[in-house]
């Protein structure tokens, strides 16, 4: 799970990390009035649009000015707008609120963070001193200047680790201190939280040599947000797709994409191969959906509903292998769903071709199942003739 | 052979009184598996499906003698279910829970291997010898005994895999689900190195997904120590960067987990790609034609 720039600076200043005075605002006026109350002397004043997406400089959401009326104005700008950036999609992602802070020049970016490291089973430190750069290309065109450094979850990062970890960097003796007191700082804060990813980019040396984190972003573990209740009401749903927040209500894993035919699949990986057979048939999935391994009636109806939601889709494909479940069982779901949603109009209003796939247990009597009935589903015999005929439905 | 159960491995349910843990446990004495006792605490004394409940591991162990166990209970107890099976001498856990937080699991591997206890999943369909021993969720029906070795990070398409192999008379040996999960107690490694040595198995079915560098580990291994065939899958090659496709540890973060770079991998290091999630079994079927075939002309 994603939060905001401002909340995670928030837990920043709480576990001692250095970041620069900044209030949030809705709207121009509350921009106006941030302003004033954070102007100092010898500091300007920055814009930062708080959307769940990176690159936000790149699509125009950060903003330097010099006045609070400036500000108030690029507040104007950005509030109540679909931010775009090469991180966000086309559609973007709403600007509800902006935050404002006040900062000097810096002098020198670094960047650094700590992941979870999934082979090695533990954390991983990453620091560099190309900060404020594209991390992933400097690693790739530069990999002599990241310096990385594993710890066990179980103990935490020492002060000794993160003291060594500093002094390989160009830094003064205070400098030294500061920079190994943030790590130790994001180590805790990470293991605290149960973060997946805490990154300053940049982590910055300011004009008079004082050390500031002027990004933040943090991501959550949402299997152990059962346990962190103050970071789960941190969510924000305005920064999801509206279809991913109500497919969750359903327990369903659904995932938005570009294309036109919808997909309903139980269980991931056959979800995620399925995207990939409708690319190969020269089709454009939808959507991922995993309705989840056991494909109940209940979740498949759902999936039909939010699948209906999307204007774009043409054409559905469901691909469902009958394990434990039997393929009879889910014939008759799926029949039970259609009949539903055409009964409330949620799909005699826009007539789309439904093509169907299972393979399994009884699947015989769960194509004889689908073959009686009166519905018009296109039945495919096999896992690619599914795929060229959801393709062909398009017109693809 | 096969590699880690077979028709004398005694299996221990945990979770058993719990609606999957019952309804599986039915499913696996159908099978024919040795399910030799349950455990869940405060309910020993009872019996699911004429299997006997104990309120702890340790108890049950002393009882039954199990050498296995499957965990069904929810994942805020999951890891303190297999901390305990650990504890009792158990030396193979499958964990067939989803939802466990991941620091969790990094903080318990390291112990497990101290401890050489092998962990299955979490987050798995569980694992399967074909006729003898089926431990987990999978539907039992599809699979066969046979040559092909067969390891995957997913659930049902894993079934379709194995429904491919066995629609072609390709039996498997065993048939491993690791899980979908960021930190997975058994790698793909360690998996294709049993199978390696395993002499009933003479091909590999290897399906995986984006995210991680699990597979980019494999292939390495694979063209340094694996001499079988070796055919493989990679799910989410149209996956967008950024979103989790259902599993936890199927995202494309940044530029790493691409399916288009672990599928290069795998090629420089032997293995033959399906072409299409539909083609496992057809792939398997040429590759071990060409491989055994021209051997006993």
């Amino acid at each position: 799970m994603n939060i905001h720039e401002f909340q995670a600076k928030d837990i920043f200043r709480r576990y001692g990390i250095p970041v620069n005075n900044g209030r949030i605002a809705k709207t121009p006026a509350e921009a106006l009035e941030a302003a004033k109350a954070l102007a100092a002397p010898g500091h300007t004043f920055v814009v930062k649009s708080q959307i769940h997406a990176g690159a936000r400089g790149k699509g125009g959401g950060v903003k330097l000015v010099n006045t609070p009326e400036e500000v108030r104005d690029v507040a104007a700008k950005l509030l109540g707008k679909q931010l775009v950036t090469p991180q966000t999609g086309p559609e973007g992602k709403p600007t509800d609120q902006v935050l404002i802070e006040t900062t000097t020049p810096l002098s020198k970016e670094f960047y650094m963070s700590i992941v979870l490291d999934r082979a090695a089973a533990a954390l991983c430190l990453i620091v560099s001193e190309a900060g404020g750069m594209d991390i992933e290309e400097v690693a790739q065109k530069e990999p002599e200047k990241i310096l990385k450094h594993h710890f066990s979850p179980s103990q935490g990062l020492s002060a000794k680790d993160a003291d060594a970890v500093a002094a390989k960097l160009t830094l003064t003796a205070e400098q030294r201190v500061a920079f190994s007191k943030i790590f130790q700082a994001v180590a805790k804060l990470f293991l605290d939280l149960d973060a997946s990813l805490v990154e300053i980019n940049p982590l910055a040396i300011m004009g008079k040599g004082d050390v500031v984190a002027i990004d933040a972003k943090i991501n959550f573990d949402v299997n152990a947000l059962y346990r962190q209740p103050e970071i789960a009401a941190m969510h924000d749903p305005r920064q999801e797709d509206s279809r991913e927040v109500e497919a969750k209500k359903f327990d369903l894993s659904y995932v938005s994409l570009e294309g036109n035919i919808g997909c309903i699949v139980n269980g991931a990986g056959l979800a995620m191969a399925t995207m990939d057979i409708i690319k190969y048939a020269g089709g454009e999935p939808a959507n991922f959906l995993d309705v989840g391994g056991g494909a109940s009636k209940e979740k498949v109806a759902a999936g039909f509903k939010i699948i209906l939601q999307d204007p774009n889709v043409k054409a559905i494909l469901v691909n469902i292998f009958g394990g434990i479940m039997r393929c009879d069982v889910v014939a008759e779901g799926i029949l039970a769903a259609v009949e539903q949603l055409k009964a409330s109009g949620e799909l005699s209003s826009r007539p789309v071709p439904i093509v169907v796939r299972l393979e399994g247990t009884n699947v015989d009597k769960g194509k004889q199942i689908l073959k009686q009935s009166k519905l018009e589903l296109i039945s495919a015999a096999s896992f690619e003739e599914a795929a060229q005929k959801v393709v062909a439905a398009v017109g693809a | 052979m096969s590699i880690l159960v077979n028709k004398t491995t005694r299996v221990i349910v945990q979770g058993i009184t719990g609606t999957h843990g019952a309804f599986h446990t039915k499913q696996m004495l159908e099978y024919g598996t040795k399910v030799v006792g349950g455990v869940t605490p405060g309910k020993g004394g009872q019996q699911v499906e004429g299997v006997p409940v104990f309120n702890s591991c340790q108890g049950a162990v002393a009882a039954t003698q199990a050498n296995a166990s499957v965990i069904y209970v929810p994942a805020k107890f999951a890891v303190a279910a297999i901390k305990e099976a650990a504890e009792a001498g158990i030396a193979l856990v499958i964990c067939i829970t989803e939802g466990i937080p991941a620091m969790d699991m990094a903080k318990i591997k390291g112990w497990l291997e101290q401890k050489k206890v092998r962990l299955i999943g979490p987050n798995c369909p569980g694992i399967i010898t074909p006729g003898e021993c089926k431990i987990g969720i999978m539907p039992g029906y599809i699979h066969k005994p046979g040559p092909i070795g067969l390891v995957s990070r997913s659930g049902t398409l894993t079934y379709e895999a194995v429904w491919q192999l066995s629609q072609r008379d390709l039996g498997q040996s065993t048939c491993i689900g690791i899980g979908g999960d960021a930190i997975v107690g058994t790698s793909f490694v360690d998996t294709l190195k049993l199978f390696e040595a395993d002499d009933q198995t003479k091909a590999i079915v290897m399906i995986g997904e984006i995210g991680g560098s699990a597979e980019e580990e494999a292939a390495e291994f694979i063209e340094a120590h694996v001499h079988k065939p070796v055919v493989a899958f990679i799910a989410g090659s149209t996956a967008p960067p950024g979103k989790r496709m259902g599993h936890a540890g199927a995202i494309i973060s940044g530029g790493s987990g691409k399916a288009e770079s672990k599928i290069q991998r795998l090629q420089q290091a032997g293995v033959i790609m399906a072409p299409s999630p539909a083609l496992i079994g057809e792939t398997m079927r040429q590759a071990y034609a060409m491989k055994y075939a021209s051997r006993s002309r």
